[in-house]
């Protein structure tokens, strides 16, 4: 296993030698944006391409095959599109908010990004309560939403916010008991600590039944947060016709689609970390040879197995069933997940206490 | 030949209520006349719902300027959106009606465009590049204390200012065309209704008035162009019937089917859109993907995909290709297979069904009293199917079921489809192997004159019954045409049962009605 840690202090120290403290850190800081939002576009154009991909499959298509080879340039041709399209002045609407809304979107979901932990090393932000951290920038996000649907001044744009605040305000309760209940069980909140963990094991096995449990419990909730079928009720085509990002072009629509794209991506990487041991390889205790094996392999391929899988998981979902309406979205949440994620953490409490764990 | 009664103005009211006592509960159609120097008219063409025995009268004014006829909306509901319509085109108001408003013309139209004496010239009526307003207030007649004024007005606001008022329509993606909502919004809850339609209309039943019998024949196809082939079917068996002429057996044949496959392939298009317009959109491509090979089919016999062209007066366009048989037989073969994929993936899913049970409800007696006819009013429980009311072709010869529902919500309404579509695959394959030898039309003279006289046939369509009625004073062209559009209705329902739902249901119920929008405005 290759660990980036002593990679990153090398850098570390060599730019110490080179410059002066305080430039050292500039220019780190700077490095390390450029390459957290390079990242963060290549996978957007990875998740918008096996978007394309996994629901043509799905509809017995094809999908894209036309630009490339197997429509590999596709999604290269779509954001090219995207930049040379006008950027429409809404009369009446309120500049400076309608301005920012997409950039407090993208600012949230990048932050977030930084906070997953690819490989040994290998994350931007890790700190002691990283998964506090994870869930506050993670739902700063709705803000941008909100004031996207009203500063369009819009009607759809405005209904389509409001339904996205009652929704994503109220997902983000169970969410966040889901991963209180793992914290529980790892007793950190430091993320590269909780992935170390799960080398004995992941935390979906350790954790067996309650793990399970906040394990789906997550996953649909995660898909509430990302406004995606059949919780896309904000965005609602049919009805709405964009939603909250009714007024909005070129990349001021683009930063809505690419961050909806990398939430869902944040949102299994999150999955794949807490539950499916992060880059930790897949041990079978007894078996060395296939220990040794799987060492092999690097951990963010690992990491990004895991997270591609939960990603497709989400998009198997989204392009399968209906949507729901907004009160069944509020019914389920507040009658039946809460609860259920409450007397969850409470169980793997318990289990904790009494060592029930594996 | 049609034998109409009519009946003096003064005692109409009186008489149309004690028709309605005596049962006669559907009010079929209701077509606006204008017989020149006889006067304005309304013919009604009532039916039992129960017996399927019928009933046409008339009712003339001869006061051209200022014509009022008392109105039936109290007694059969369609009747308001029928009126409306009546008054768009003829200028003829009802007395005590709730909204006397244009239907499909705009609200700054000047004349009425089916009167004979109607001047079309641009100078009147020109291009208008100005929005139309929306009207505020419906018109309103007797008030008998200035008093009640001011609180009369308050009630007949159509929309009120405080409400969050929004257009769904007419560019919109669930309105399946062109057609307009106006809700007005209590946080999601939908608390009314002002349908705006005729974004499309073009004046069909006008210009059909200016050509011959042939040549009218083109614009039922775009009517409802997901039952090109009954409308056409209906409007050949129209002026076959006043003609007396009789088509071969194997002409029978090939509309039978026809119809079906057209059937199949309009219910298929309704559970695509529902899917698509409940966000399941992969159920939507595989609608769509079993749609094709209708249209491949079609298109290799008729040569067209949606505008067909295929009936003609004494038969069809063109024989039947050497494997249509064949092509058919496959279809219906793998058409069974593919329901039960449709029912797994979409009917059957938990989502799916919360949103739909009990959503928009439509009771038997409403769906009656509406005159919705086709699949929502058999949803209904209804048994309005015309193949079994009153047979034509060769629906007396072939062994199928009318498809009844008790609901009356969207889930049975989509549920009647689906099962529709099992009944036509079984016609099809009843007639497919058995299509007899002979000629596939029959030759007619080149100038069709029709006998002097009223004449109406009506077909099953995809949405509902679709009926025509033409009056000939002996010429070649029909003095006057009228299609009973099968959405109409549909619209009249919506309005009624989208109330008191969230903005979320009325997308649902508008899929569920399955309307046509071009088939409406006409």
């Amino acid at each position: 296993m290759i660990d980036f840690s002593s990679i990153n202090s090398t850098i570390d120290s060599y730019l110490h030698s080179v410059l002066p403290a305080q430039v050292a850190t500039l220019v780190e800081c700077a490095i390390i944006a450029v390459c957290a939002i390079v990242a963060y576009l290549a996978f957007a154009i990875v998740m918008i391409f096996m978007e394309r991909k996994v629901c043509a499959a799905f509809q017995c298509r094809l999908g894209p095959t036309r630009v490339g080879f197997w429509g590999l340039l596709q999604v290269f041709a779509d954001v090219f599109k995207m930049l040379i399209k006008e950027i429409i002045d809404i009369k009446n609407s309120d500049w400076a908010l309608y301005t920012l809304a997409p950039f407090l979107v993208i600012m949230s979901s990048i932050i977030t990004f930084s906070c997953l932990p690819f490989d040994n090393g290998l994350q931007v932000l890790d700190f002691n309560i990283g998964v506090f951290f994870i869930m506050a920038a993670s739902s700063f996000g709705v803000l941008g939403i909100l004031l996207a649907g009203w500063s369009s001044n819009n009607k759809f744009a405005m209904i389509g916010a409001i339904r996205s605040g009652g929704q994503m305000i109220s997902y983000e309760l169970s969410m966040s008991l889901c991963i209180l209940t793992l914290v529980v069980l790892s007793g950190t909140m430091q993320v590269s600590e909780i992935v170390e963990m799960q080398r004995g094991g992941w935390f979906i096995i350790r954790g067996h039944i309650p793990a399970v449990i906040a394990f789906i419990i997550y996953l649909i909730a995660g898909n509430a947060e990302t406004n995606r079928a059949p919780f896309d009720l904000p965005e609602a085509e049919s009805e709405l016709t964009a939603g909250f990002h009714t007024e909005y072009s070129g990349m001021g629509f683009g930063f809505f689609y690419v961050a909806e794209f990398m939430n869902m991506f944040i949102i299994a990487g999150i999955a794949s970390t807490l539950f499916l041991g992060g880059w930790t390889p897949f041990y079978i205790p007894g078996l060395e040879g296939f220990n040794e094996a799987m060492e092999w392999i690097p951990g963010f391929v690992w990491f990004l197995g895991k997270t591609l899988f939960v990603v497709w998981l989400l998009m198997w979902v989204r392009w399968t069933f209906p949507r729901l309406r907004i009160d069944q979205v509020l019914v389920l949440e507040w009658k039946y997940l809460v609860p259920i994620g409450l007397l969850n953490l409470l169980i793997m409490t318990v289990c904790v206490v009494m060592g029930w764990t594996l | 030949m049609m034998n109409i009664e009519n009946i003096d103005i003064k005692e109409f009211r009186q008489k149309m209520l004690d028709l309605r006592a005596t049962g006669m509960d559907f009010l079929r159609e209701m077509v606006g006349m204008d017989w020149n120097e006889e006067g304005l008219g309304v013919i009604y063409i009532l039916e039992n719902s129960a017996t399927h025995e019928g009933k046409e009268v008339a009712v003339r004014t001869a006061n051209r300027e200022n014509p009022q006829v008392p109105t039936m909306s109290d007694i059969w509901q369609v009747a308001e959106i029928y009126e409306r319509e009546v008054y768009d085109f003829f200028g003829i108001e009802f007395t005590g009606h709730p909204d006397m408003r244009r239907l499909f013309l705009r609200n700054d139209w000047i004349g009425f465009p089916l009167r004979k004496d109607y001047d079309a010239s641009e100078a009147i009526n020109p291009v208008r590049l100005e929005s139309e307003t929306n009207e505020e207030i419906h018109r309103e007649y007797d008030i008998a204390e200035e008093k009640q004024l001011a609180e009369l007005v308050e009630k007949m606001k159509i929309l009120h200012y405080d409400q969050f008022v929004i257009n769904i329509g007419p560019q919109h993606p669930a309105t399946h065309g062109v057609l307009r909502f106006r809700l007005s919004l209590e946080g999601e809850v939908v608390r009314k209704v002002d349908i705006h339609c005729g974004y499309i209309h073009r004046g069909i039943e006008k210009m059909c008035e200016s050509r011959t019998y042939p040549q009218t024949l083109a614009f039922t196809d775009r009517l409802d162009y997901l039952s090109a082939h009954q409308n056409r079917h209906a409007l050949c068996m129209c002026i076959e019937k006043a003609m007396g002429l009789e088509v071969t057996d194997r002409v029978q044949y090939i509309r039978t089917i026809m119809d079906e496959l057209q059937r199949i392939d309009s219910h298929l298009l309704m559970f695509s859109c529902m899917a698509m317009d409940m966000g399941a959109i992969t159920s939507f491509i595989y609608g769509f993907r079993e749609r094709e090979k209708i249209l491949d089919i079609m298109e290799e016999v008729t040569g067209g995909r949606l505008i067909q062209n295929y009936n003609i007066i004494g038969g069809v366009q063109a024989d039947i290709t050497p494997d249509f048989a064949a092509k058919v037989k496959e279809f219906c073969n793998d058409q069974k297979q593919r329901l039960k994929e449709y029912y797994d993936v979409f009917v059957n899913n938990v989502i799916l069904r919360n949103r739909t049970i009990g959503v928009g409800v439509l009771s038997r007696e409403d769906a009656i009293s509406f005159g919705a006819t086709g699949g929502t009013g058999r949803a209904s429980g209804w048994a309005c199917d015309v193949r079994k009311r009153h047979p034509y072709a060769l629906y007396d010869k072939v062994d199928f079921k009318e498809i009844l529902h008790k609901g009356g919500d969207c889930y049975d309404r989509l549920l009647v489809r689906l099962e529709e579509i099992v009944e036509s695959i079984r016609i099809i394959e009843q007639l497919i192997d058995n299509i007899p030898e002979g000629d596939y039309k029959t030759k007619t003279k080149p100038i069709i004159k029709l006998p002097e006289g009223q004449f109406s046939a009506s077909v099953e369509g995809s949405r509902g019954e679709f009926g025509v009625f033409i009056e000939s004073h002996g010429d070649k062209t029909p003095y006057r045409v009228k299609f009973r559009p099968t959405g109409l209705p549909l619209i009249a329902v919506a309005q009624k049962i989208m109330k008191k739902h969230k903005v979320a249901d009325l997308i649902t119920i508008g899929a569920s009605l399955d309307y046509v929008i071009p088939d409406i405005d006409r």
